[in-house]
């Protein structure tokens, strides 16, 4: 059993120094938050030049959530999708952000493209990008309270008002 | 809501700040020194004379409102006389919390709440939702032939349905006022269809995880001639009236060119990377439902100007034709589903039937399919580009994170850079040729 195990460790495939991982056959890197923006610009080198998609999760309500290669699962993720024109092929990061301390490196310098989803993901989850040139809410008001898309957000609904009822 | 959260989020301003307040690193974004660009192009974007006294400048509102806005875009623009000297797209009117709604809709339901987003192109919304759920499910190597060919099919009329749109609404902008009336016309020859095959006209709902709703109806196949029939002549004569018309031409070659870096460096996809010579589409370079089998044509500009991004969408709709005429050709006969009884509700006559169809039936349509835990992302070509799904599941029958990639979000932020140092008239060419759709830029 021990002997499987050390077999399965020393066969994890890396790139970059980082963990990859399949998930349903898509390649994807356990990125931690130190080394984000280095492996990006090294992967920019490789050919993904274009940065097609940044978002987050919210994985409150998922804590005792499993990653592959002992990458410990914190409350957000960034998620990272790149996009090589020349290899034809993708490539996603993800990024574990814990819960008390939502500060993420911005992609901005690497892909100006993602300007505007780091904003939209700070919208929607409050999670800041250290280095993004203009980090106000995209989507919601700026004086909106809350950040939507956390888990912990309450849905809320409109009271429906009608003549002569009590509330 | 915890009070941790609720506490004053007001982050500031969303708008175009004064210049005095403008932060370096914003500065070169507004000026574009960050694209990756040559010096070269560098020193043209420079040559634009942004150091003007404040009180020569005016900051005017294009937008919400604005008819050539495409819905509910707002653009800040700084103009000295006519000249447009910054530019800020601010957008959020149409937001409706989407991607928050699916996580409360099953996957059955979500096609209902996907299609809304690109709403002039709602199949294909639904078609990369589909192929998301049907990747974490692990069934999207099981689906039927005819599922798949038909999938094509209204996916390849659906980006002749927009682009015909596109060129109506692009006539409008321009001052080609009839073309807007020809436009319209054409696009509800297509949708026509759609309701013949869906039961509506947009937002069908019509491709579902497993497959499809329903079969192609009886005599689709003359109705689908028949749209392909009347079409050439009418592009022909739109190219004479449009493409060989010196005004047309004029307002628009050489409006809003963007390089091929600066498109890479915004993740700017579909036409518009297509326009500045990058040949990329999805369909050809990571072929998805049966694209390779089919023989089609990329097209790609050289300028990247707004004349190329009409002149592509334009003959897109030609390309589009070609590929409609061999799945016709090709279409296979089968089922529109696949028959796995966890995804695909029973038979109608079954209900009556049998006990067991009557509690799959219920069981689908109340709690929906449970999708293994895992996380996917799936990215097809819209006609504006790569629309992305990204899905999160934890296992149970809703989705745990629906994100989608919308092209028109992305492609939006090219605006500043194409408009930069143009006519404030030209601004109007620039964002039509973007062709936004601010369903899916709001979401």
């Amino acid at each position: 059993m021990s002997d499987q195990v050390e077999q399965a460790e020393q066969t994890v495939e890396t790139l970059h120094g980082c963990p990859v991982v399949y998930s349903r056959d898509q390649r994807v890197l356990l990125v931690n938050r130190e080394q984000y923006v280095s492996v990006v610009k090294a992967l920019a080198n490789d050919g993904f030049d274009v940065c097609i998609d940044l978002t987050g999760v919210d994985y409150l309500s998922m804590p005792h959530r499993t990653l592959e290669a002992g990458i410990q699962p914190e409350r957000f993720e960034v998620v990272v999708n790149l996009l090589s024109l020349t290899k034809r092929e993708r490539i996603r990061l993800r990024v574990q952000v814990p819960a008390d301390d939502t500060n993420v490196p911005s992609l901005f310098d690497v892909h100006p493209g993602t300007e505007a989803h780091e904003r939209e993901t700070f919208d929607m989850f409050g999670i800041t990008f250290d280095g993004h040139p203009d980090m106000t809410r995209i989507l919601m008001p700026e004086d909106w309270d809350g950040h939507p898309l956390r888990k912990d957000y309450d849905q809320g609904f409109i009271p429906v008002q009608f003549k002569g009822s009590n509330s | 809501m915890s009070s941790v959260i609720s506490a004053g989020t007001n982050e500031g301003g969303q708008e175009l700040q004064s210049r005095s307040e403008l932060t370096a690193k914003e500065l070169f974004r507004e000026v574009g020194s960050v694209l990756r660009l040559s010096e070269s192009e560098a020193a043209k974007l420079a040559e634009v004379q942004t150091e003007v006294p404040e009180d020569q400048t005016m900051i005017i509102n294009m937008g919400p409102q604005h008819p050539s806005t495409h819905g509910v875009l707002r653009l800040m623009l700084e103009l000295q006389g006519e000249t447009v000297l910054r530019c800020k797209p601010i957008i959020g009117y149409l937001h409706t919390g989407m991607e928050k709604t699916g996580e409360s809709l099953t996957y059955m339901q979500g096609g209902t709440n996907v299609t809304r987003m690109d709403y002039l192109s709602p199949l294909n919304n639904e078609l990369v939702f589909s192929l998301a759920v049907e990747k974490l499910l692990g069934i999207d190597g099981d689906i039927p032939e005819r599922a798949v060919w038909m999938r094509m099919l209204l996916s390849e009329l659906n980006r002749m349905s927009s682009h015909l749109l596109f060129l109506a609404t692009n006539g409008m902008d321009i001052g080609a006022v009839s073309m807007m009336l020809y436009g319209w016309r054409e696009r509800e020859d297509v949708l026509r269809f759609f309701q013949k095959v869906t039961g509506l006209r947009m937002n069908h709902n019509f491709i579902r995880p497993g497959g499809l709703a329903a079969d192609l109806p009886e005599g689709w196949r003359d109705d689908v001639l028949s749209i392909l029939e009347n079409l050439p002549s009418r592009l022909e004569e739109y190219d004479i009236l449009m493409t060989g018309q010196p005004i047309w031409r004029e307002r628009l070659q050489g409006v809003g060119a963007i390089t091929a870096r600066e498109a890479m460096a915004l993740g700017a996809t579909g036409p518009i990377l297509r326009s500045t010579g990058v040949a990329w589409d999805l369909r050809r370079d990571m072929p998805y439902l049966r694209y390779e089998e089919v023989d089609f044509d990329v097209i790609v500009g050289q300028y990247g100007d707004a004349y190329d991004r009409y002149a592509i969408r334009f003959n897109e709709i030609r390309e589009s034709m070609k590929i409609v005429y061999q799945i016709l050709d090709r279409m296979p006969s089968g089922d529109y589903r696949i028959q796995n009884k966890k995804v695909t509700p029973p038979p109608r006559a079954r209900i009556d039937e049998s006990m067991e169809a009557l509690i799959h039936h219920f069981k689908i349509f109340t709690e929906g399919f449970k999708v293994p835990e895992g996380e996917v992302y799936v990215g097809i070509e819209s006609p504006r580009g790569e629309i992305g799904c990204y899905i999160v599941s934890d296992g149970s029958s809703t989705p745990y994170r629906m994100h989608m990639r919308a092209p028109s979000f992305v492609n939006i932020q090219a605006l500043p850079h194409m408009m930069r140092g143009g006519l404030v008239a030209d601004a109007v060419a620039v964002i039509s040729s973007v062709d936004p759709v601010l369903g899916e830029v709001d979401r």
